[in-house]
């Protein structure tokens, strides 16, 4: 299962942040700023496994986590996920973010949060992963960006009208 | 109306969206907070109006607000609505927002039910998946109760998109309601073969989190998965496949040797990392189990684990390392020969890679490489920078010496030098470890003591080292071992007079009440030493100068504000004092004085107090007192050595410090250290070599002809020892091939065996001191009937998914509810009785067979929770109910609702609620007309309600959803809510229908009586003797008898009515007397002994609410009272 996914920047800035386990809202943003603290210490040619962190904590627990340029992904999960895997997850979530942002920076995370919540939501779905084909991801994706773009123009058309 | 909307459009337009939000936040760095609040009205504001498109934006930016840390709870209900709205882009909004923010307590939560039902059951399939999604996350167990039917439906969608949603959201369900996993699980597994591979993997992944909890139930589905993991090719489905045969490997060991096979292909064909490294890990797991051969396949994981550890990919060497601490557990010799690898993944730069290899060490050491894995240890702790790190290596040094009984240390003197080495460590957290292993070691070895004695009264001399910042400083426990052990053997100490004074300086007075208070108590033991040795000497003023002293630092212990310490500190004084008086008289005392003291202190086996007999008379499990409330219990806990508990701070967390802040605070501290006069001078000691100075060979080492080394003053350097027991050893190898020359003429106990004078093995190694070993004996407490399998009542009872057998065929009460029944008003099933009593005069036919046949197949059918429990009703009660028929001149009415003279009614305890009970009604036709439109209606009582569907008053009547035509019988639940469940209960209730002939339809009136007893809120629950003995000592039970008078049948009879109509388990029978148990559906303990002599039955009662065991007495008496 995992625990939660976390997305921040070089600075511990959150930009995504899911819990499939409820904490209060307090208790969420003491997990981002202590797993920012634990992994924006490491150098970047160490391994991406990491114990402990007190709150997520837990023995069966690790953090695994990537950085790419200015955004730390980091994924808490325990011994019933391949830890390999989700470092492979990771890297498709990214891929995938690319492709739907086309080029995805970190504006694109701050901006469009809920779009990135949306494509998430293809992939893992309350702590298990769902799917890890990337092009069946995108599919999915695009297919419910048309359904929302077509609402929008009934919307607005019928403004129009009246 | 057209306006509005419209105006709500235009406003929408000067409406800031998440992107301006964002972009607001980002322009208000200085003044975030004030911005966000501003915001936050807007979106209140926003939430007021009627446009679902204001309200979804709203919602949108409150879902990024929650995100950076704002309670956006009280937004719950308009989270609700956007989620209610009809297009998927709000909706969408909406249960993302549901997803972040709600959780099992908000309230809101179950006015969601319906619309989630809506949205699952939409034709367009994005609207399910959002559901899906949304719900994943939020799903309560009433959630999951309500809905799991309709998911179970969906995971036979026609689309694999909701299929593999549907699926994996089923663990969830089953996580929240237990009871669905079973019905459920037929489905699950034909998923497992689903055409679609996203499918198939979503219900391999809820599968193996399922067996994860409890791997035993899944072991049926090992050649399901067997064959899934040779066809598939999805590398994610077959990790997930492998891990879980890693978790059915060690209870099936026939499956290890089949995997053997298939995963050794696996290792070899495969290139993707993460499947071979599970491949791996799994073949380690089966090697558990089935310790025979498969040599092959164990060295080849050994190997492919030696390959990855060696990449140069961190993460591979990580998981390297972290598979080898397994093969450690089961093949520790094989992990051994990779010693060189992993003392260097100790230098490892990477601190996660450190701790892991940290982990190997420990199966890794002998007798022969302790020293000098322990000495590379040491050189790690002086240049780790975290203390964390610093800490685990601590513990680990600590663990690794320690381990077995000492059984690798040869040389203790080097141990205790390395713990006092080790006290050199500023700020750590493990005081205490070190000093219990410095008590443990100078109790257990005797040989050590006049060694240890010298280097504790240094430590003590040197106290002010450890005392420089107290209050964080968790080293001075050391204290603690040193002061006792300088007080405790004080007759090896050089210089006691020196020592008795560094235990009295003021400073002392600075460390923490638990260790004055040795200091204070020991301080005396020194005292009757010194005197002891000063008594023979012609000059008493030596000896009176020593009391003088005493009774000069003694006051400031006096006045501490520890108890302990002032106690003892007052106590010991006034004893001096008086010797002094004695020795100014000079009156020897000396003598008396360390009788005070006198005694060896053995080490005793920590299970030794288990030997000693219990004296006869004395019941230790009785309670001397009244038992303390629990507040008190806590503060009871054992302490542990040390009086105080380790404060349980959380870790300091680090501060990150770059390298030059660090090495300029190093450096700073070298200067600090250069003038403090307190401070030990690194020169003796081994700091410069742990700074690998070029100069270590060439430094003279003068060659000792000593087989136990020197006593080296001062500090201990634990390098020396690395090099004396070295020498030591090469004597003892000379020594022994002398010997052998001399054709063994003495053997030396025990040793020697090996003849080659070759390369030196373990046993060669002497240890140069001997441990007292004190063996640890098994615990006496035979295996716990913890292990006994749970029937499936207890698995109920505990409502825990992984205990539910799933081989089981499926019994009826378990089947989903489903929407029908709820409209009916029984989501599940529950307890009750009913006995309605109604009655229709004419009844012809008492009881008909097939009615009979019926119940025997509904009993079956409900063997699990339900048991049926009939009445009778008063006769009275049909007079009344015929007549009202017959008052309608009516000659032919026989719709028998309640077959006479016995009301069927099912009995079921809802488990999950203790309040809900279920009346299952059976209504019989027996006349010749058509009935319709029943209506069920009951008077409801303060403690009983019927419960009604939402939105109708508590006088309505339900519909009982079927017709009646002629001759037919059908059931109907109702689900009353029953708030005390110790007194039996009536209940007056009517039901009206339509009478349908061919020419006419009349109005017809029937009432009845629900008769609620006691009996019928108990639930047959097996209890095996033991915990039932335990349940009767526990002693909250009160108890009641009832003796039974004329009884005239044998007595398994008697019990089995027992059993039969009062829903008891006979625990145990001897005799003529049986103990019997039951629980209520709120929990309520019921436990029987029946005894019968003759035609007298008594039967002691004992229950944890007496008014319910009145009531259930009574109704037994009344049961018996009838035959």
């Amino acid at each position: 299962m995992i625990k939660a996914i976390l997305i921040f920047n070089n600075h511990g800035k959150p930009r995504l942040s899911k819990f499939y386990e409820h904490y209060n809202e307090d208790t969420e943003q003491q997990i981002i700023r202590e797993t920012f603290h634990l992994v924006s210490k490491r150098d970047e040619n160490v391994c991406n496994f990491l114990e402990g962190g007190m709150l997520i904590g837990g023995s069966d627990y690790k953090l695994i986590y990537r950085h790419y340029a200015t955004l730390y992904f980091v994924f808490c999960v325990d011994s019933s996920e391949s830890e390999l895997g989700i470092l492979d997850l990771i890297q498709v979530f990214v891929e995938t973010l690319d492709k739907c942002f086309e080029n995805v920076c970190e504006l694109d995370l701050i901006f469009h949060v809920d779009k990135v919540h949306n494509i998430l939501a293809e992939m893992v779905m309350g702590g298990m992963v769902l799917e890890t084909n990337m092009n069946e991801i995108i599919t999915q994706v695009d297919a419910q960006n048309k359904m929302e773009k077509s609402e929008t123009f009934i919307f607005q058309s019928t403004r129009q009208d009246r | 109306m057209a306006l509005k909307i419209v105006k709500g459009s235009i406003d929408r337009m000067f409406d800031k969206n998440l992107q301006d939000l964002v972009r607001g936040i980002r322009n208000h760095k200085e003044d975030e907070a004030k911005y966000i609040s501003t915001c936050i009205d807007e979106i209140k504001q926003e939430l007021k109006q009627d446009n679902i498109a204001v309200k979804a934006n709203a919602v949108c930016k409150l879902t990024y607000l929650q995100m950076l840390g704002y309670d956006v709870s009280w937004a719950a209900f308009n989270i609700v609505e956007v989620m209610s709205s009809s297009k998927f882009t709000y909706k969408r909004i909406g249960y993302l927002a549901a997803s972040q923010c709600f959780h099992e307590n908000t309230d809101v939560i179950m006015l969601t039910t319906n619309q989630i039902r809506k949205d699952l059951s939409s034709p367009n399939q994005y609207d399910t998946g959002v559901a899906l999604t949304g719900l994943s996350c939020f799903v309560t167990p009433d959630l999951a109760r309500d809905l799991a039917n309709d998911i179970m439906t969906l995971m036979s969608h026609t689309k694999p998109y909701i299929r593999k949603k549907a699926v994996l959201i089923m663990y969830k369900v089953f996580l929240k309601y237990p009871e669905s996993l079973r019905p459920a699980f037929p489905r699950l597994k034909e998923k497992l073969e689903d055409p679609d591979p996203g499918v198939q993997s979503a219900a391999v992944n809820v599968i193996c989190e399922l067996a994860r909890r409890n791997p035993k139930n899944y072991l049926s589905l090992a050649p399901l998965f067997f064959k899934l993991m040779t066809s598939s090719t999805n590398n994610w489905v077959l990790i997930k496949i492998i891990k879980l045969f890693g978790a059915l490997t060690p209870l099936e060991p026939r499956l290890g040797k089949k995997l053997i096979e298939p995963l050794t292909n696996l290792i070899h064909s495969t290139s993707a990392m993460s499947l071979l490294y599970e491949c791996v890990n799994t073949v380690i797991a089966g090697q558990y189990s089935c310790s025979v051969g498969h040599i092959k396949s164990h060295l080849l994981c050994v190997q492919k684990l030696r390959i990855l550890i060696e990449d140069s990919d961190q993460n591979l060497k990580y998981l390297g390392l972290l598979a080898m601490s397994k093969i450690l557990k089961t093949h520790p010799k094989s992990v051994q020969s990779h010693k060189d690898l992993i003392l260097q993944c100790l230098d490892d730069k990477d601190e996660s890679i450190r701790l892991r290899a940290l982990d190997l060490l420990y199966g890794m050491v002998s007798k022969k490489n302790l020293m000098e894995i322990v000495k590379k240890l040491m050189i790690h702790v002086d240049k780790a920078e975290g203390t964390t790190y610093r800490d685990e290596l601590l513990t680990k040094i600590i663990d690794i010496c320690s381990q077995s009984n000492y059984q690798y240390i040869t040389n203790f003197e080097w141990y205790i030098s390395i713990l006092v080495e080790l006290t050199r460590l500023e700020g750590t957290r493990h005081g205490h470890l070190i000093a219990s292993q410095m008590l443990d070691v100078a109790i257990r070895v005797k040989a050590i003591r006049v060694f240890a004695v010298a280097q504790m009264a240094t430590l003590l001399d040197n106290a002010h080292l450890l005392t420089g910042n107290m209050q964080r400083n968790g080293i001075c426990e050391v204290l603690y071992a040193a002061a006792w052990i300088c007080g405790e053997f004080s007759e090896h100490l050089e210089n006691p007079v020196q020592t008795l004074e560094a235990m009295l300086r003021p400073k002392v007075a600075t460390l923490p009440g638990h260790i004055q208070a040795v200091y204070v108590q020991n301080a005396a033991k020194l005292f009757a030493t010194i005197l002891k040795n000063q008594e023979g000497n012609t000059d008493s003023t030596a000896a009176q100068e020593t009391s003088q002293m005493m009774i000069d630092r003694l006051p400031l212990f006096v006045q501490s504000a520890n108890l302990e310490v002032q106690e003892r500190a007052s106590c010991i004084l006034q004893l001096v004092k008086y010797i002094q008086k004695l020795q100014q008289k000079d009156v020897e005392v000396a003598e008396e004085v360390s009788a005070l003291f006198a005694g060896e202190l053995n080490p005793v086996a920590p299970k030794a107090q288990k030997k000693v007999p219990v004296p006869e008379g004395l019941d230790l499990d009785a309670w001397i007192n009244e038992p303390p409330s629990e507040s008190e219990s806590e503060d009871e806990q054992p302490k542990a050595i040390f009086t105080k508990e380790e404060p349980k701070h959380s870790r300091p967390r680090h501060t990150e410090v770059d390298e030059k802040e660090l090495a300029r605070r190093r450096e700073a501290r070298k200067q600090e250290q250069a003038n403090n006069p307190f401070y030990i001078k690194a020169s003796p000691s081994s700091q410069k070599v742990y700074q690998e100075a070029p100069g270590v060979e060439h430094i003279p080492v003068v060659q000792i002809d000593l087989s136990v080394p020197l006593k080296v003053p001062g500090l201990p350097m634990s390098d020396q020892y690395v090099k004396l027991e070295e020498e030591r050893r090469q004597k003892e190898r000379a020594e022994k091939k002398k010997k052998e020359k001399k054709k063994r003429k003495e053997k030396r106990s025990g040793r020697g065996k090996k003849h080659d004078s070759g390369p030196e093995s373990e046993e060669d190694i002497t240890p140069a001191h001997v441990v007292d070993i004190v063996t640890e004996e098994m615990p006496e407490v035979a295996q716990e009937d913890q292990n006994r399998l749970p029937s499936p009542y207890l698995c109920r009872v505990k409502v825990c998914i992984c205990m539910f057998c799933l081989c089981r065929p499926l019994a009826d009460s378990e089947k989903l509810p489903v929407r029908s029944h709820r409209a009916a008003g029984a989501p599940k099933s529950s307890a009750e009785d009913g006995e309605a009593e109604n009655a229709t005069p004419q009844e012809p036919k008492k009881k008909s067979s097939k009615e009979k046949r019926d119940k025997k197949k509904d009993k079956e059918r409900d063997r699990k929770v339900r048991l049926r429990c009939w009445k009778h009703f008063p006769p009275s009660g049909h007079k009344s109910d015929s007549r009202s028929t017959q008052s309608e001149g009516r000659t032919v009415v026989t719709f028998l609702v309640f077959p006479l003279p016995r009301k069927v009614c099912d009995i079921q305890g809802n488990l999950q609620d203790g309040s809900q009970v279920v009346v299952s009604v059976i209504f019989e036709n027996k006349s010749d007309s058509f009935l319709k439109s029943m209506e069920f209606n009951v008077l409801d009582s303060l403690n009983s309600k019927l419960q009604r569907p939402e939105g109708s008053g508590p006088h309505d009547g339900l519909t009982v959803p079927f017709q009646l035509p002629p001759g037919v019988s059908n059931e109907a639940r109702f689900v009353f809510t029953v708030q005390s469940i110790v007194m039996p209960q009536k209940l007056k209730g009517t039901l009206t229908f339509i009478v349908k002939n061919e020419d006419s339809s009349t109005h017809e009136k029937l009432d009845f009586k629900l008769h609620f007893t006691c009996t019928s809120y108990l639930i047959t629950t097996p209890c095996y003797s033991d915990a039932f003995a335990k349940l009767l000592e526990s002693g909250d039970l009160k108890s009641s008898s009832v003796r039974l008078e004329g009884v005239n049948m044998p007595f398994h009879h008697l019990l089995a009515r027992i059993c039969f109509h009062h829903h008891f388990s006979v625990v145990e029978r001897i005799d003529s007397c049986a103990s019997m148990y039951s629980r209520s559906i709120q929990g309520h303990h019921v436990c029987l002994l029946v005894k019968t002599s003759g035609q007298t039955v008594s039967i002691d009662a004992k229950c944890d609410e007496p008014t319910l065991l009145g009531n259930v007495l009574d109704e037994i008496k009344q049961t018996f009272s009838q035959c």
